[in-house]
């Protein structure tokens, strides 16, 4: 196998050229990656604030007014009075307001004279998740209403345990410090795979592959040629990203960035492994393209922990999610952004990123030989 | 004119499913999806690793701990002995949380509540975070209203009684499935109807036909029935395994679904066909596609609530089909909803609906004339 720089370089240049002229090539390594990161970080979050929630207080008293002040003051929640239970249950179902609070008739009479008067909330359940975190938001705002009467009308204290938290690595639990490092993974899922598995099929899909073929450059020359630019313009969107993550979305970076360049470029040679591979098995840009979507993006999305808890998918799931570079590197992201270099948790998934890099760089490699020779 | 669009339907029909690698697109990666999305992309925090640091070791924190132990979502994964190992379990990813309750627990539970129960959670994934510490409040808030009438306190005004509307154990799939009937619609014909013109120019075959006696609108009609009807399809593929399947509950009117579903299809069809006739080769039309949904399934409510995006990005939403069709599924599949509650979200599909095939036929008729 002959291997000399200088054609390496040429070849290089060949690639770097075609880059430059193809405006997809631009579009799939830059404006894409800056435009999910642009979604990701102003467009989506999870954080429910002023959720409409409908009060129902069938006799106004002192104490009703006091709790439904309590939740006046709430950012979590934004009060709209309703004068019957019909009427508001009506507004739920047009999606005037997300849940019910129904203050009965007897909610004074009974909870001051013995006490456990029923207080009900109703939540629209088709949202899950918002439910949920509306449900935990109104559990704090009852503890806390239940303590501070409790003081102001000098009866022993009703809560014989409070609740404490401390939340590390993002105090104000803002969605958006971890939703920004994790669209890098994203990106670099794009350039990677994406982009390689669809220059490579064009170049079978017009007969350029066996033009370059019949040249005197190497097998070995051709995969360096194609791993090399899109390495570099892979890392050049992920410092794009790292830089906006920063800049623009103040996601702290408290880790070292070199361990971050390191497990961001173990994580790109396993893509770009990835993307070779699709390529050189289906040699059509349309289905090349296809795979890549299934095998990579997707995953990298939704498999990945990025947005969903791994540990509470159904175990086949979670023993899956293993076989996924992307796993490692989310790990990897979250840690070094949110909570600093903690060896423990970096040194093993650099291990696994470092095998993964090298079993799909080396599977392609094997494969593309045989195709090409 | 008729026999010759139904020829055109034909030949696109043909041309779609007789290669066998194209007919795994329209049927694989959408049932990949279905699968993948049906039972990873779940909100539902379970199995919480937690650990327990109780430096007190009475009765009382005992009682305490031991309803997280009973409960099902938690999962004890150890005992800390210090604040050293706090540190080191929760850095390490070992646990999500511990649950830390101090020396003089007891005491100020008996003199001077509120004695605290400190919890110390992983804030790496703030989603995860907000959720488990609404169930530590709930198992706290059942430990403090069983702790009172027994140790003779008069209990407190009110009790809570959380009830949920429509999917009364909050499971997630119940939201995320019938979503993605609309999401993955979208992303199927927008790949397939998105790729089709300009796969057929860079083949050729777009001149042969232009030399046909047919007409541009005639074309562009040849391309929008085959597409309506491969949507309808994935439509009826899709709503099958979610019943089946995934056994989610359907209690709405199948008609009103339908229909609004097909307005739906008919306006991803139109974007489709825009994307492909701007675009002058396959790979264009790729990144085209790519460039319309990522954003449109980010910004569409599927996952996150429209509510919480930034006022300006609101107002986006409103050109997006998938919003208004996320609307009708969910509706109609878990709230019971006919037409008479949904046919206000017909409207925006059909404007854009008609915008975006009427855009396709004068993009069309400019490129190829």
């Amino acid at each position: 196998m002959s291997f000399d720089p200088m054609r390496l370089r040429a070849l290089w240049r060949k690639e770097w050229i075609q880059i430059r002229r193809d405006p997809a090539s631009i579009g799939i390594g830059v404006v894409l990656p800056a435009l999910l990161l642009l979604i990701f970080g102003y467009g989506i979050s999870l954080d429910a604030l002023h959720l409409p929630i409908g009060v129902v207080v069938e006799k106004p008293n002192p104490l009703t007014a006091s709790f439904v002040a309590g939740l006046e003051q709430s950012r979590y929640f934004a009060p709209h009075s309703y004068g019957s239970i019909g009427v508001a249950e009506d507004a739920m179902r047009r999606r005037k307001v997300e849940a019910i609070l129904w203050l009965w008739s007897d909610f004074t009479r009974r909870g001051l004279r013995e006490g456990n008067a029923p207080l009900s909330l109703i939540v629209n359940g088709v949202d899950a998740n918002t439910a949920r975190l509306m449900e935990g938001y109104f559990q704090g705002v009852w503890s806390q209403w239940l303590e501070w009467e409790a003081k102001t009308s000098g009866q022993p204290i009703l809560t014989p345990v409070a609740v404490e938290s401390r939340i590390w690595f993002n105090p104000a639990l803002e969605s958006r410090h971890y939703l920004a490092p994790g669209v890098i993974v994203i990106n670099m899922t794009l350039v990677g795979a994406l982009l390689t598995a669809l220059v490579i099929a064009r170049e079978w899909e017009r007969g350029t592959m066996e033009a370059l073929l019949s040249t005197p450059v190497s097998v070995a020359e051709i995969l360096w040629s194609k791993i090399g630019p899109y390495f570099v313009l892979g890392m050049g969107g992920m410092v794009i990203s790292v830089v906006m993550a920063v800049g623009l979305f103040g996601a702290p970076l408290v880790g070292s960035p070199w361990v971050l360049f390191l497990a961001a470029a173990l994580f790109l040679l396993s893509s770009l492994g990835m993307g070779l591979l699709i390529s050189t098995v289906f040699r059509s840009t349309f289905l090349a393209s296809m795979v890549a979507v299934v095998a990579t993006f997707l995953p990298a999305f939704i498999l990945s922990g990025f947005i969903f808890d791994i540990g509470s998918m159904p175990g086949p799931i979670r023993l899956f999610t293993y076989l996924l570079a992307a796993r490692y590197f989310v790990a990897l992201l979250q840690t070094i952004f949110l909570a600093g270099n903690v060896w423990s948790v970096i040194l093993p998934n650099l291990a696994a990123l470092s095998l993964m890099a090298a079993l799909f760089l080396g599977i392609a490699w094997k494969v593309s030989r045989r195709s090409l020779e | 004119m008729l026999q010759r669009i139904f020829g055109l339907i034909l030949k696109e029909l043909l041309a779609l499913f007789r290669d066998k690698r194209s007919r795994f697109v329209v049927i694989g990666p959408p049932l990949i999806q279905l699968i993948i999305f049906g039972y990873a992309a779940t909100f539902d925090v379970n199995r919480i690793a937690y650990a327990s640091y109780d430096e007190e070791n009475s009765g009382a924190s005992r009682e305490l701990l031991a309803r997280f132990e009973g409960s099902q979502v938690f999962r004890l994964r150890g005992r800390i002995h210090s604040d050293g190992e706090l540190a080191k379990a929760i850095d390490r990813k070992e646990v999500l949380l511990v649950l830390h309750i101090g020396r003089n627990f007891s005491r100020d539970l008996f003199a001077s509540p509120p004695a605290r129960l400190q919890v110390i959670v992983d804030g790496r994934n703030s989603n995860t975070a907000g959720i488990l510490l609404g169930y530590v409040s709930q198992i706290v808030a059942d430990f403090n209203a069983s702790w009172l009438p027994l140790h003779g306190i008069k209990p407190p005004p009110a009790v809570l009684q959380p009830r949920a509307w429509f999917n009364p154990n909050l499971e997630s799939r119940w939201f995320i499935v019938p979503g993605l009937l609309a999401t993955l619609t979208l992303v199927v014909s927008i790949m397939t109807v998105g790729l089709s013109v300009a796969r057929e120019r860079e083949a050729g075959t777009l001149d042969q036909l232009l030399v046909t006696p047919m007409s541009p609108s005639e074309i562009v009609l040849g391309k929008v029935i085959p597409g309506f009807l491969v949507a309808m399809g994935e439509v009826t593929l899709i709503f099958l395994a979610a019943i089946l399947w995934f056994r989610i509950p359907f209690v709405g009117d199948l008609l009103a679904l339908y229909v609004g579903l097909a307005f739906y299809s008919l306006a991803t069809i139109g974007v489709g066909l825009i994307i492909s006739s701007v675009s002058m080769t396959q790979q264009q039309a790729l990144l085209g596609s790519f460039f319309f949904l990522s954003p449109a399934i980010v910004l569409s409510g599927f996952s996150t609530p429209i509510r919480n995006m930034p006022e300006v990005v609101q107002w986006l939403t409103l050109l997006n089909p998938l919003r208004f069709a996320l609307v009708v599924t969910r509706r109609v599949f878990l709230e019971g909803a006919g037409f008479a509650e949904v046919w206000p979200q017909f409207i925006p599909m059909a404007l854009i609906a008609a915008g975006s095939l009427f855009g396709a036929w004068w993009v069309f008729r400019r490129r190829v004339g």
